[in-house]
């Protein structure tokens, strides 16, 4: 067995955070700067600049992204021959609430609800845990922005559902973001499981890169499809019109019932934060 | 580029067209959910609101805490659907202006239109390069909310977009 400390636990959360609210993801970035490339009209032009802008200057200057610095959402794959020294949940919660306090980054999660009384605070987070195997431990956190999460759905299509019904829930859900959850897009998507697994998936859809499509062939065929629907809708940058609403479509799968077919999308925005480390 | 000073009284702004960008110098306030939700309330009461918001700027904001040395941190719009419903009653008591992302109601288009006001956008998630333009940085009331504070901003060539003019032109109609 393996002991990975809380320290080591906590010091790679602290680095993570301020990696993934500061740093803009390198295939979200290079991502972009193609999309600006392609875009013709001032208004697109002129927005996807300011993305890019905005990415130097929060690395430089140690400011957030975005000041919606998300819900964090943080992913533990533990092998199964490490041991923890300490509750998993606590260590990360702690370490999170101090790195987001130092960084001076923002208070976002309402302790109550239902009936909004208590004053903003950096925790908890979303943890989740898998148990994998080996002895390491590797931590993924997504800071993950309520514009865009306000836009996820999820629906128990037909096991019967064709392919061309699919891809419609996607791009109306895209149709109904609009212009507000700051496009250009990215599209997670699950399909498969459970209503609440196919939910999951869609969220672990963003931490793929975006540089590639999706392992499988016919499912990166899919993506690539719904990705051209999706632009054909010209929302465009800020909703301002243009070649780009989303950059990329990632699907994650997993197997399900023969009665059912659940579908998930969670839309990123186009700050897409997530870092990861393997300890 | 336009640029635009001061208070934006309903003559300052008649001809500013959806699709206009705008730089603005001036004074605005922050406010979002929890803030309007309250501003609503007051009104409904009767009650004078902690701010005079006659001919006032608001935008849709909950900034990043300042570092040492700063004066905000990143500070970009939020989506101001959910504003909506709360927008017309402040429209109808003077509200000039409003800085936010995305879309707005039917009901929010008729009220720019009937009290000749306008709905700006700005960068959208664009936070840190937006933090550049705020100079001074005051906290007016309803401290208790954290980031939903409402606080005074005092902002130099601050980029606007116009969305949504006082015709009723609106930039995210298709
Ligand atoms: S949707 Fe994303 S980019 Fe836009 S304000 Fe929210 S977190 Fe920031």
């Amino acid at each position: 067995m393996r002991k990975i400390s809380a320290k080591l636990i906590s010091e790679t959360v602290d680095k993570l955070v301020i990696k993934a609210n500061m740093s803009l993801r390198p295939d979200v970035l290079k991502a972009l700067k193609t999309a600006l490339s392609q875009e013709k009209t001032n208004a697109a032009r002129n927005a996807l600049s300011a993305i890019i802008k905005n990415a130097s200057i929060a690395k430089k200057e140690k400011l957030a992204i975005c000041q919606d610095t998300g819900i964090p959402i943080i992913f533990v794959e533990i092998g199964n021959r490490v041991v923890v020294g300490g509750n998993i949940s606590d260590i990360i919660n702690v370490a999170i609430a101090k790195s987001y306090s130092k960084a001076y980054l923002r208070a976002s999660i309402q302790a109550d609800p239902v009936f909004r009384s208590k004053k903003p605070s950096y925790t908890p987070g979303i943890v989740h845990t898998d148990i994998v195997a080996g002895d390491k431990m590797r931590i993924t956190i997504l800071p993950k922005g309520f514009g865009s999460e306000n836009k996820a759905r999820v629906k128990m299509l037909n096991p019967t559902a064709s392919i061309k019904q699919i891809e419609d829930f996607i791009v109306d859900s895209v149709r109904i973001a609009g212009a507000n959850a700051c496009p250009p897009y990215i599209i997670g998507v699950g399909i498969g499981g459970t209503q609440d697994l196919a939910g999951l998936l869609a969220k672990k859809a963003l931490l793929r890169s975006i540089a590639k499509g999706n392992r499988d062939k016919k499912i990166a065929l899919l993506e690539k499809g719904i990705l051209e629907k999706i632009n054909a809708l010209k929302i465009g940058p800020f909703g301002l019109g243009g070649k780009n609403t989303a950059l990329a479509v990632n699907i994650q799968t997993y197997p399900t019932h023969i009665a059912g077919l659940p579908i998930a999308v969670n839309i990123s925005c186009h700050a897409l934060r997530s870092a990861s480390e393997i300890l | 580029m336009k640029k635009l000073n001061g208070i934006l009284a309903k003559n300052k702004i008649k001809d500013l067209r959806c699709g206009q960008e705008v730089l603005y110098t001036g004074m605005i306030y922050t406010a979002r959910d929890q803030a309007h939700k309250r501003f609503s309330e007051m009104l409904r009461k009767g009650k004078k609101l902690p701010v005079d918001i006659k001919e006032q700027i608001i935008y849709y904001c909950g900034p990043n805490p300042a570092a040492k040395g700063k004066v905000i941190g990143s500070c970009g719009p939020t989506t101001s659907s959910r504003m909506d419903e709360l927008t017309p009653v402040l429209l109808k008591n003077g509200l000039r202006a409003m800085i936010g992302k995305g879309e707005r109601s039917k009901e929010v288009v008729a009220a720019i239109k009937q009290y000749k006001a306008v709905y700006f956008t700005t960068y959208a998630g664009c936070g840190a390069l937006l933090s550049g333009r705020v100079k001074k940085k005051k906290t007016v009331c309803f401290k208790d909310l954290g980031a939903e504070a409402v606080f005074a901003l005092e902002v130099e060539d601050f980029p606007l977009i116009v969305a949504i003019d006082a015709c009723g032109g609106n930039i995210y109609d298709k």
